[in-house]
């Protein structure tokens, strides 16, 4: 009895030194990534080539989302706007929503399970078939040449995808709400326009873009680095990915609206 | 190091969300509802200014004029006073009247000008010196509750 009470207790300790020293791993490589990042810059075409696979490979997904979850909050909007005869403040309500919160944060999901798996998925592949090893028989540093571009790609990706997110939404809850429901089309955008704030919502919501772009392409290329060199290990740390960096995105969500909307 | 097709398509990528930026920027956002390049100051002072922002509107015969740039509680009269910027290309005299008014029944509030009789137009940094209070429910509430209460007096 009292040993088995000891082992969990052990268990309990193992896991959490294990846990501590992966993120100081995590760091460490994190910071190598910033440190080595010339590479990424003087040939740019490699940065290029990440920007392509994560951001322009990614648009239908965002764009058909954006489209949809615009349009529905035209409809719910609607649906309880008009109980209050208010139903001119649809525009408000679908802009600010998008602009401030579920542009970014759905973006980013959406980039997570469609950029950040195929990310660590391929570095855990190349680490599994030794590729990187090979890199560094050749005086290549895996990082400067594999992980920096791929971690730029997907910071600069990023916010562009969370605008053009809020924008196709914004354009959805107007199918929606002026040609569909017909809401007056000059309130609708004057009431948005009245509300939206340059500086306070929309440059926040790029700021909150790259923030979670830093956090879900550093999360993946962590994940894919660390991956055991196994298929399983790979199947893994692919889950991994999604899992971490979709909690990491909401919660980094929480304390960035805290910070940011706290005046209001 | 040639051009290759993918650059075509990153470059479309980066214009197209550049491109949405700039819709966010000035179709949903107020970037392009006044530009604050050529406009003059005006102070005001007001004893009430109820639930004024800065960034609210300043309105003259309901067209936006300007904009609230700084609003400051003046130690020395106890009164607020606010910063507003007001576009060079609308003049007003100088016995205009400011006033706190609301935007429907519970909207925003912004400041009214009523403009006067004055030969002579306001000048960057002028005070505006005719001003109105924000009417504050409460005090409206007591007001109309003490006048009822008069008018049963009276009538017993």
């Amino acid at each position: 009895m009292l040993e088995r009470s000891i082992a969990a207790v052990r268990g309990i300790g193992h896991r959490v030194v294990d846990g501590v020293w992966r993120l100081g791993y995590a760091a460490r490589f994190f910071l190598a990534t910033i440190l080595h990042s010339g590479v990424s810059f003087r040939r740019f075409q490699l940065t290029i080539k990440e920007i392509y696979f994560s951001g322009v490979l990614s648009l239908i997904i965002i764009l058909v989302s954006g489209l949809f979850v615009g349009m529905v909050l035209g409809l719910q909007g609607y649906q309880t706007l008009q109980k209050y005869g208010s139903e001119s403040a649809l525009g408000t309500l679908v802009a600010l929503s998008l602009v401030r919160e579920l542009g970014p944060v759905l973006a980013a999901l959406l980039f997570a399970s469609r950029a950040g798996s195929a990310i660590t998925a391929e570095i855990g592949l190349m680490k599994a078939t030794e590729q990187l090893s090979a890199m560094e028989m050749m005086a290549v540093d895996p990082i400067a040449r594999v992980v920096a571009p791929r971690f730029w790609g997907g910071v600069i990706s990023m916010p562009l995808l969370a605008a053009m997110f809020s924008a196709i939404g914004v354009f959805g809850g107007y199918l929606v709400g002026v040609v569909l429901i017909g809401v007056d089309e000059g309130q609708f955008w004057a009431q948005m326009q009245a509300a939206v704030d340059f500086r306070e919502d929309i440059i926040n919501g790029v700021i909150k873009s790259v923030v979670f772009g830093v956090a879900v392409t550093a999360i993946a290329l962590f994940e894919g680095y660390d991956a055991p060199p196994t298929a399983e290990g790979v199947s893994h740390a692919t889950t991994r990915t999604v899992v971490t960096s979709s909690l990491a995105v909401l919660a980094l969500d929480f304390m960035l609206t805290a910070f940011m909307f706290q005046g209001i | 190091m040639s051009r290759t097709t993918m650059d075509l398509w990153v470059g479309a990528f980066v214009v197209a969300g550049m491109a949405a930026l700039l819709v966010l920027a000035f179709k949903v956002g107020n970037l392009g509802t006044f530009n604050q390049k050529d406009t003059y100051t005006l102070i005001a002072e007001f004893d009430n200014i109820g639930g004024l922002k800065v960034r609210a509107p300043v309105k003259s015969a309901g067209v936006v004029v300007g904009r609230i740039s700084d609003i400051q509680f003046d130690n020395a009269s106890f009164r607020a006073r606010v910063t507003f910027n007001v576009d060079k290309r609308y003049q007003f005299p100088k016995d205009t009247f400011a006033k706190i008014l609301t935007a429907g029944l519970l909207g925003e509030q912004y400041i009214g000008l009523d403009p006067g009789g004055d030969p002579d137009n306001f000048k960057n940094g002028d005070k505006v010196t005719k001003t109105q209070p924000a009417v504050v429910l409460e005090n409206l509430i007591g007001q109309f509750l003490y006048s009822k209460a008069a008018d049963g007096d009276a009538k017993k």
